[in-house]
């Protein structure tokens, strides 16, 4: 139970970032501690006390193996979280060149 | 009691992340959150994560090095302090009395359902013939998910590739 508010400390955290922040960089990083969060709490939910590593092996039966499936998901979202970062990133960089500023306040203009 | 204090640890990197002025700074301490991350997956008895998530980290490192070095911070000059900072709270709080609320119908801490997880369990071994579980499941029982992943990654690369283009040289007429 302690482990999950901490784990949704982190989170609130990235979220103070996102919301708060005014440069762009440090509202990607919010993104990315968000992401970092939620990925450890859903393998926390699938942890099991004294378990071991879902690899099979001769000693090994089904009750004393972590939950594997939320491991699977996990390693996907981390893989799609790589390809948000970097995008976002990429259109930080464009906008870096446009207007010469990471201050989203002075991003409201459309110059051509 | 160890992810305990890697978990407080990476609540500190993550606020050090967000608050330092200098963005290389701040750049370096949200990787020490994602290797702290990365020990956390290996005392979770998680070690194909823990592999991804090194990977993953290192590169966007890269990547977030590549954004922010030889530019300027600009000055930030705070507008409605008071008014920000208090809504923002006010969201974080409700947002963890929610959590709070929601935690208690979950299952405990060190004990999972495995509802879903039996049937695979009982078949990978026959069915798929690996003995990593988690590899039978992203490959063989949920490949779509994974089909999936690989096209949004390559869209993410389509993207990239059409944000960061150079236009070509206009002919002159």
């Amino acid at each position: 139970m302690s482990l999950y508010l901490l784990c949704l400390l982190l989170f609130c955290v990235g979220f103070y970032g996102i919301l708060r922040k005014r440069n762009l960089v440090k509202m990607i990083i919010g993104l990315g501690i968000m992401e970092y969060s939620m990925n450890l709490f859903f393998v926390l939910l699938g942890y099991r006390m004294q378990g071991r590593s879902p690899i099979e092996a001769m000693d090994q039966n089904v009750l004393n193996m972590v939950d594997p499936l939320p491991q699977a998901l996990v390693l996907t979202s981390i893989i799609i979280g790589l390809g948000v970062t970097a995008l976002v990133i990429s259109i930080a960089i464009r906008i870096y060149d446009k207007y010469g500023t990471f201050d989203i306040t002075k991003i409201n203009k459309l110059r051509g | 009691m160890e992810l305990h204090i890697l978990l407080i640890f990476m609540i500190l990197g993550a606020i050090i992340a967000i608050e330092v002025k200098d963005l290389l700074s701040s750049v370096v301490a949200v990787g020490a959150v994602g290797f702290a991350l990365c020990l956390a997956f290996l005392i979770l008895k998680a070690p194909d994560l823990a592999i991804t998530q090194l990977v993953v980290e290192i590169l966007c490192l890269i990547i977030l090095i590549r954004a922010t070095i030889k530019r300027d911070l600009p000055l930030v000059i705070e507008g409605r302090w008071v008014f920000n900072t208090i809504s923002t709270l006010v969201f974080m709080a409700v947002f963890m009395f929610c959590a709070w609320l929601a935690l208690k119908e979950l299952p405990r801490f060190g004990e999972p359902l495995m509802l879903v997880v039996k049937k695979y369990l009982a078949e990978a071994r026959v069915s798929t013939g690996a003995a990593n579980i988690v590899t039978a499941v992203i490959l063989d029982f949920r490949a779509y998910d994974t089909l999936g992943e690989a096209t949004v990654l390559f869209a993410s690369v389509i993207g990239i590739m059409a944000v960061l283009r150079r236009p070509g040289r206009k002919k002159n007429k």
